[in-house]
């Protein structure tokens, strides 16, 4: 390419000008999309704002969750009665990616939108959705749990760097102690027991708390490409390996049964778990009658019930399904994540 | 007739003292244009990769539910073989073209072109196969690019000033790798999107891949434009190097030693992601801070390339580059010690970015030293191939060791092992005349 000096710098120009506007058009287009989801669309849920708290109030037992209908109150904590899941919902303002809530407590995983990056917190709240304290968190908020009593929050996040650390990502999973505030920043200072034996690996990972009362939990622990379902116990800083190929899990409310993401071998790379629950007296797996990928950590309704998001067209739906593998998962709510029973 | 040329081909005409008061200015003005034009592709090229990069992780976690299991061992696996593509390039690249000249430029542009594709491929692909499948190309490209590139860089300047010429390349490569992440953020802000792409909204990942594929062709426009056909030091008149010769590139007695010792010390240098790790368990450092990690590194990476490389060429690359891995030891040992707290953290980083700018960059330029210039390409991918390959067998060895005797365990075994192989290293390398000596014409340097 014998081109003169001149010459090269005009393509250049001419190139800069051409790709900038490419990529300028590419991002105002995405903020378009974007800002379409701040406008309510029509036949979807009614919200409106209101008083939202996470005491019973008289109104019986009600189902929060966070509303991914579009408008002005996406996003944020909202509230219906337990039996008309699919009535109109009331928009509490506090907005949160990931939500859970019990006995007054309520653990609130929020983004920071910073100048440049969003950084995220997770955020204590009381009975009427105040924020008692906060805590930084290290990445993308995924999975948050309060304990049956309150005294307890967890919440998991996703880590990841830049090229210089590799593509891969690790979880971060935190408890709180409402009742001192004493924080476990990083359940991966426990010890991982497998077998009786202390288990040392660079590459452990441990998402999804689920608890049982104020000092044993459940969790999933991740290494060398294997998944556990483990036992923890704040008081010896122990987790314990229980069941393989667990992830997610939830406990029943009568604490003898886990609802937990099973990686089915055969499936498809990108659909890979299906819904199980795990009988933690026998050890027995039973196949839920949701057969579609699952990716969340699934609510107890009662001790027969499983409630979990699915993919839905405004982000998230809820679904639901019979715990003991009989009957067909049906629709609770559209445009709803994260949810909590209280009362 | 080039911009580049303006200035580079001046240089073997009237080489310039290495002694003196008058050299260090000289040094600082004389960067050839080449040089600087392939500093330029780089740091664009890499702020639209890390812009990919940075995002990636939380796309495929959130944007299509991926769990964060056996991403790790995948990305270990396609480095291997980015390496092992590295040699091919290499050698590709010292064949001749219709002119008589060596198409490094060519095979460099083949692999940032393909490199490019790649973006807006991760527009239409949303399947992880396929999206593994897309990483691999892009690693092919970078594996092809990365040879050709560094003989162009090599060619381009005195045999005297390589140490300076790659230490502002890799200045400029990192400043690339540190301004990606940030462009990939201001994108997701200006999109309006939140990272958290909950339910497949992926508006803001498209813009992120559109305009870092826009970016990654303007690297490629930058190589294609401004990075002289033919670097001044390339001589048209010697044979074209078979696959014969490339192969037997470790005849060379200096090329063969300075592989050797690059392989040693690679097999004692612990990943990136597994100091961070140590770091964080060790120093007690607040998992908030941690993704802040690298960026501390790569800034004092970025600040010491240059000055580190005006130093390799002043008292010998070989030298530089096991004092290199002497300040790495040093680091293994703030670690490894009782100390704690932020300070030691930082000084960890600044200890382990030195390392990278004392021995990066240096190393391609010492090999530069003991290769023909005909075999420039296969020359420098061998000891590039050689050294990754030896770090991708390091981390497989550390993860196992981790898991036998624990984190801290296995630094001190590596710590001590590194000891040994720069000693080794040292030994290794002893028998050569001092590198740094001043090279009148491009002739000597295929004497050795």
């Amino acid at each position: 390419m014998n081109l003169q000096n001149r010459t090269r710098v005009i393509v250049l120009l001419v190139a800069v000008l051409l790709l900038g506007a490419v990529g300028t058009g590419a991002v105002l287009y995405a903020a378009d999309r974007t800002a379409e989801r701040d406008r309510a669309q029509p036949g979807g849920p009614a919200v409106h704002s209101g008083r939202v708290t996470l005491t019973d109030g008289g109104g019986g037992r009600q189902l929060l969750f966070r509303n991914m209908a579009w408008g002005p109150q996406r996003d944020e904590i909202t509230t219906v009665p337990a039996d008309r899941p699919d009535g109109p919902r009331t928009a509490s303002g506090v907005q949160c990616l990931r939500f859970h809530a019990a006995a007054g407590t309520g653990i609130c995983l929020q983004a920071v939108h910073g100048a440049l990056e969003d950084t995220y917190r997770a955020v204590v709240l009381d009975d009427h959705l105040r924020e008692r304290r906060s805590f930084p968190a290290a990445g993308i908020p995924t999975r948050s749990r309060v304990s049956p009593s309150g005294h307890l929050a967890a919440w998991t996040v996703f880590v990841s760097g830049d090229s210089y650390a590799g593509t891969n990502f690790s979880t971060r999973t935190s408890v709180v102690d409402v009742r001192d505030w004493n924080l476990r920043e990083n359940l991966e200072d426990f010890t991982v027991l497998q077998d009786g034996h202390p288990l040392q690996a660079h590459d452990i990972n441990i998402w999804g708390v689920t608890f049982a009362d104020d000092t044993t939990f459940y969790a999933t622990v991740a290494t060398g490409g294997q998944t556990h379902l483990v036992r923890g116990d704040l008081g010896a800083r122990t987790l314990t390996t229980l069941h393989d190929n667990v992830e997610c899990p939830s406990l029943s409310p009568d604490g003898t049964r886990v609802a937990y993401k099973k990686r089915v071998p055969g499936l498809s790379a990108d659909a890979p778990w299906r819904l199980y629950v795990l009988d933690l007296a026998t050890m027995t797996e039973t196949a839920t009658a949701e057969h579609r990928n699952i990716d969340d950590q699934a609510l107890w309704s009662d001790d027969h019930t499983l409630l979990y998001a699915l993919p839905g067209d405004y982000g998230a739906d809820l679904w639901t399904v019979p715990a003991d593998g009989t009957g067909s998962a049906a629709r609770v709510t559209t445009a709803a994540v994260a949810p909590a029973y209280l009362g | 007739m080039y911009v580049a040329d303006s200035r580079s081909t001046k240089a073997p005409a009237a080489p310039t003292p290495t002694t003196g008061p008058a050299r260090r200015g000289a040094a600082l003005r004389a960067v050839p244009g080449a040089v600087l034009a392939l500093g330029t592709v780089s740091l664009v090229t890499d702020v639209s990769s890390e812009m990919v990069t940075a995002v990636l992780p939380l796309y495929l976690l959130t944007g299509l539910g991926l769990s964060p299991l056996g991403f790790g061992l995948l990305d270990g696996l396609q480095n291997g073989f980015s390496a092992l593509v590295r040699l091919v390039g290499g050698h590709l690249a010292d064949r001749r073209g219709r002119d008589g000249s060596a198409r490094h430029k060519a095979v460099a542009a083949v692999g940032y072109g393909l490199s490019a594709l790649c973006k807006p491929l991760l527009l239409i692909v949303h399947t992880v196969p396929l999206i593994g499948a897309v990483i691999a190309v892009d690693r092919t490209g970078k594996g092809l690019r990365t040879a050709p590139r560094d003989a162009m860089i090599s060619l381009a300047c005195e045999p005297a000033h390589r140490g300076r010429a790659f230490g502002v390349h890799r200045a400029m490569d990192t400043a690339g790798a540190l301004l990606g992440p940030l462009t990939a953020f201001l994108v997701l802000r200006l999109a309006g999107g939140p990272l958290l792409a909950d339910g497949g909204e992926r508006h803001g990942y498209d813009a992120v891949f559109t305009v870092s594929a826009c970016v990654a062709v303007l690297g490629v426009l930058i190589l294609l434009l401004f990075v002289p056909n033919r670097p001044s030091g390339d001589d048209p008149s010697t044979p074209a190097p078979t696959l014969r010769d490339s192969l037997t590139l470790l005849r060379l007695p200096g090329l063969r030693r300075l592989t050797l010792c690059a392989v040693l010390l690679g097999l004692t240098t612990v990943s990136d992601s597994f100091l961070y790790l140590l770091i964080q368990k060790r120093l007690g450092l607040s998992v908030t801070l941690f993704p802040l990690l690298p960026l501390g590194t790569a800034a004092a990476f970025l600040l010491l390339a240059v000055p580190l490389g005006l130093l390799a060429d002043r008292i010998g690359r070989r030298t530089l580059f096991l004092a290199g891995h002497g300040v790495l030891l040093l680091a293994y040992g703030l670690l490894l010690s009782p100390l704690r707290g932020l300070p030691v953290v930082l000084c960890v980083l600044v200890l382990h970015g030195a390392f990278y700018a004392a021995t990066d960059g240096v190393l391609a330029a010492a090999a530069a030293d003991t290769v023909p210039a005909e075999q420039r390409g296969a020359g420098l991918a061998l000891v590039g191939t050689g050294q990754a390959l030896a770090r991708f067998a390091c981390s497989l060895l550390f993860g196992a060791l981790w898991s036998a005797v624990g984190g801290t365990g296995a630094l001190a075994w590596s710590a001590g092992a590194l000891a040994l192989c720069v000693a080794a290293a040292a030994a290794v390398l002893r028998p050569t005349e001092p590198v740094a000596a001043p090279a009148p014409a491009p002739a000597v340097e295929e004497a050795e």
